[in-house]
């Protein structure tokens, strides 16, 4: 009546082996990258930020963007946490108290400036997660978006850990995700980023990432006072050309530190590596289980053509009976037959003697058989001259 | 049998009529706003909420109770068990209802939905899980139709073609159970790229097997709650395997039921110990991760072994409904209550009414097709010109 223990527990493993194996197979279709070596970066020493907001005025002007709510030189907008938004590729936040009269820059009663904007990761989670291959890496280490073929699903904002891609929602018909581009246009005309280019204390440094780097390192080495022990950006996530240096633990600065160091792309490898398994292995599982079944079947019709055959030679005595019971309700024998699961051979010759009586007696007589057998030893009319044809399923028997 | 019209299902179905008339005339003029002021008028997403409930009932919902369709035509033609063989028509033709819709539905929620077949005929972006639930979803899209042909070939009298789409049934089958493998789990999958985003709790390496297993489980569920809706309002339809199958489908079906969610149980289990997440059961995160595990996957295996045990259909069909409902728990779990747990609730989201009234909308077509179909084509009923053969 239900399906078998035995049954259902093959099935659970053939599910297991479609839905398990893979995830040891690593990156069978992701292709590794792992960053350009001479790609280009920038360095944001946070301890050198004042929070003018001169970067995002001068990358405001420098993309094109919309004129912004607030003007530029309006600092009250460091009251409130901000995040880059449409049209709004940077943004700068303060954490801490902010500065009196007395409390001077680097004087250590300042309040942090944080720079936000795209970290052009070395393995971007954006790019990995597009499905039309919308974000490029380029060699000089930007992380560039193309508009022309972007479908607005906007996986790739629900992939950057930075939560830095935003979208033109109020744009009804061309609606674009917006981010920082490393001023890539700038970058391969030889200029500066634009924010870079506007930090007037060099709190914004371009370079490259491996010179950066070093750079960060030793002003970590020279003022093990000043900054905090660590480079963000140099790990994290699997690295980012945007790199950070700050004087207080970066999670206090709005920068995740649990983000961990695997690159997103190896976060989802196993999982696509499963693709081409069960591809593999699936149609092979089901087509056995298939010829199992069928097999199952045949020998189940052969028991019956045998119990028909015993039957016959008894036949004159039951005939009457048998007619009897085959013009009684069909509900009546399916509550006989209800949750019985391995049925006693007697009573399976019994029935599959009467279900052949009534067949032959009255053929056609009976839409739906009532004893349709799976795991029980009841055979069904799968011989071809069974009553109980449905539209779909004797075909493929033919 | 087709003919007949029940006067008490006329008054029931005019109530009915006014209801979805409403409801469809509210949907399309927010299809009208949705289309001419944006994503933004309409909705409440945002830069750090880029997916709501388009996402996460509609799609992540939709496709998981729209799995009836592979796990019963894989049960009857794959494994064996004919008996339930009235019941695949049905279960076909809510998955391919339930399909349709999802992608109905991802034209409201993508910024430009004229380019949702860009990435297979632009640009693949291969290394993305979403590509392959894309692509997996217009394939089985595809499928579904085919499956689902053979009703509406009856209907206009097409034998010809019929009788080629019934041979390709075991074929269809297999290359169905093939990709909602694929896609069922891959839409756990697309969360893996976030696990700085998504609670610890919920989030696990183990999704794209969770998310499968529950669409078996959603699957076997949907099936026995579709059949009780449609034995108390379609029952004049009915023919009588189908009238017959009113019991023991409810059986069998709850019967494997219990025995999936058990195990999805243990390896939920199983995955909270592999990433010894025990401590985050003690936080408020925990109680409703509790809830969830003890009070919709727990409990209603416990229910569905009673039911099976006792051959109570009464409680292994409330035992559907309370399964179902938590599928929808779970999908929403993942895509919205437990994703972004790390922001400031100012920056959390909840739906707007309006992205609430276009699901109510794509629902509702789905009823009203759903109803279309069965009372002109041969769904409930074994078509009278295929039946003796
Ligand atoms: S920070 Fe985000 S948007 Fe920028 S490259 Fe990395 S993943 Fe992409
Ligand atoms: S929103 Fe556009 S860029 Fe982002 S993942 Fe989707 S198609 Fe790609
Ligand atoms: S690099 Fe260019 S685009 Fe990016 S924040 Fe600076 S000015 Fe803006």
């Amino acid at each position: 009546m239900s399906i078998s223990r035995r049954k259902f527990l093959g099935w659970m493993s053939a599910a297991g082996t479609g839905a398990l194996l893979p995830k040891h197979l690593g990156a069978a279709t992701t292709v590794d990258f792992s960053g350009y070596p001479d790609s280009m970066g920038v360095l944001h020493d946070i301890v050198r930020c004042i929070g003018c907001r001169r970067c995002e005025a001068a990358c405001n002007a420098v993309n094109e963007l919309p004129a912004p709510a607030e003007p530029f030189d309006d600092l009250k907008v460091l009251e409130r946490k901000r995040r880059s938004s449409a049209g709004v590729y940077t943004v700068v936040n303060r954490y801490g108290a902010p500065p009196t009269a007395d409390s001077a820059p680097l004087s250590g009663a300042s309040p942090a400036y944080v720079k936000k904007q795209c970290n052009h990761c070395l393995e971007p989670a954006c790019a990995s997660a597009c499905f039309v291959k919308a974000f490029t890496k380029t060699p000089e280490g930007a992380v560039i978006y193309d508009a022309k073929v972007c479908v607005g699903c906007r996986y790739c904002m629900i992939a950057c850990p930075f939560e830095i891609p935003a979208y033109e929602y109020d744009n009804p018909l061309t609606p674009e995700v917006t981010k920082c581009t490393m001023c890539h246009p700038r970058i391969v005309e030889g200029l500066l980023p634009g924010c870079v280019e506007a930090c007037p204390t060099e709190a914004l440094i371009y370079g490259k990432r491996e010179d950066l780097l070093a750079m960060a390192r030793r002003r970590i080495g020279k003022h093990p006072d000043q900054y905090v022990e660590h480079i963000y950006g140099e790990r994290e996530m699997g690295g980012t050309n945007w790199l950070y240096l700050a004087g207080e633990p970066f999670e206090n600065l709005g920068l995740r530190t649990d983000l961990g160091t695997t690159s997103a792309p190896k976060l989802t490898s196993g999982a696509l590596g499963a693709v081409p398994i069960v591809v593999g292995l699936w149609p092979v599982l089901l087509t056995g289980v298939y010829a199992m079944n069928k097999r199952k079947e045949k020998l189940a019709a052969e028991a019956q053509a045998a119990a028909v055959a015993a039957a016959e030679s008894a036949a004159a005595q039951t005939l009457t009976e048998a007619k009897e019971k085959a013009a009684a309700d069909q509900k009546a024998a399916l509550e006989k037959l209800k949750g019985e699961h391995e049925k006693a051979v007697a009573e399976a010759v019994e029935k599959a003697v009467s279900d052949a009586l009534a067949e032959a007696a009255a053929k056609a007589d009976s839409p739906a058989d009532a004893a349709d057998g799976d795991g029980d030893a009841t055979p069904d009319g799968e011989t071809g001259a069974a009553p109980d044809v449905k539209p779909t399923s004797d075909e493929e028997d033919a | 049998m087709s003919e007949m019209v029940h006067p008490e299902d006329n008054k029931r179905f005019s109530r009915f009529n006014i209801v979805a008339g409403a409801i469809v005339v509210m949907g399309l003029i927010l299809t009208v706003l949705r289309f001419t002021k944006g994503l933004g008028p309409v909705s409440n997403l945002s830069d750090y909420n880029p997916w709501g409930i388009w996402i996460g009932f509609d799609l992540l919902v939709g496709v998981a109770l729209a799995a009836g369709g592979y796990v019963t035509s894989a049960a009857v033609y794959l494994f064996g068990m004919k008996r339930y063989h009235a019941a695949v028509r049905p279960a076909i033709l809510t998955g391919f209802l339930g399909y349709a819709l999802v992608v109905l539905a991802l034209h409201y929620d993508v910024g430009r939905p004229w380019r949702l077949p860009y990435p297979f005929i632009v640009q693949p972006g291969t290394t993305s899980l979403l590509f392959e639930v894309g692509a997996c979803v217009a394939l089985y899209l595809t499928v579904l139709f085919i499956e689902f042909s053979p009703a509406p070939m009856e209907w206009l009298g097409l034998k010809k073609a019929r009788a080629i789409v019934v041979k390709l049934t075991i074929l269809l089958t297999i290359f169905g159970v093939v990709l909602s493998t694929l896609h069922q789990s891959s839409l756990g999958a697309l969360f893996l790229i976030a696990p700085s985003k998504l609670h610890p709790l919920w989030y696990s390496s183990y999704l794209p097997v969770y998310f499968f297993i529950t669409s078996v489980i959603a699957g076997l569920s949907m099936v026995i709650f579709e059949s009780t809706l449609s034995h108390q309002y379609f029952a004049h339809k009915m023919d009588a395997e189908h009238l017959a199958e009113k019991d023991t489908l409810p059986l069998g079906f709850g019967k494997a039921a219990a025995f999936v969610l058990a195990g999805y149980f243990m390896i939920k289990v199983v995955g909270i110990a592999a990433d010894n997440n025990w401590h985050y059961l003690a936080t408020g995160y925990g109680a409703w991760f509790l809830v969830e595990l003890l009070g919709f996957v727990a409990l209603p295996a416990f229910l569905y072994a009673v039911g099976v045990r006792e051959k109570n259909v009464r409680l292994i069909r409330w035992t559907a409904g309370l399964t179902v409902l938590g599928v929808v728990v779970n999908r929403f779990n993942v895509s919205m209550v437990a994703f972004n747990y790390h922001l400031p609730a100012a920056d959390r989201y909840f739906p707007s009414w309006m992205e609430i009234g276009i699901s109510v909308f794509i629902v509702t077509i789905g009823i009203i097709a759903y109803r279309f179909i069965v009372t002109r084509m041969p769904i409930l009923y074994a078509h009278p010109d295929y039946d003796a053969h």
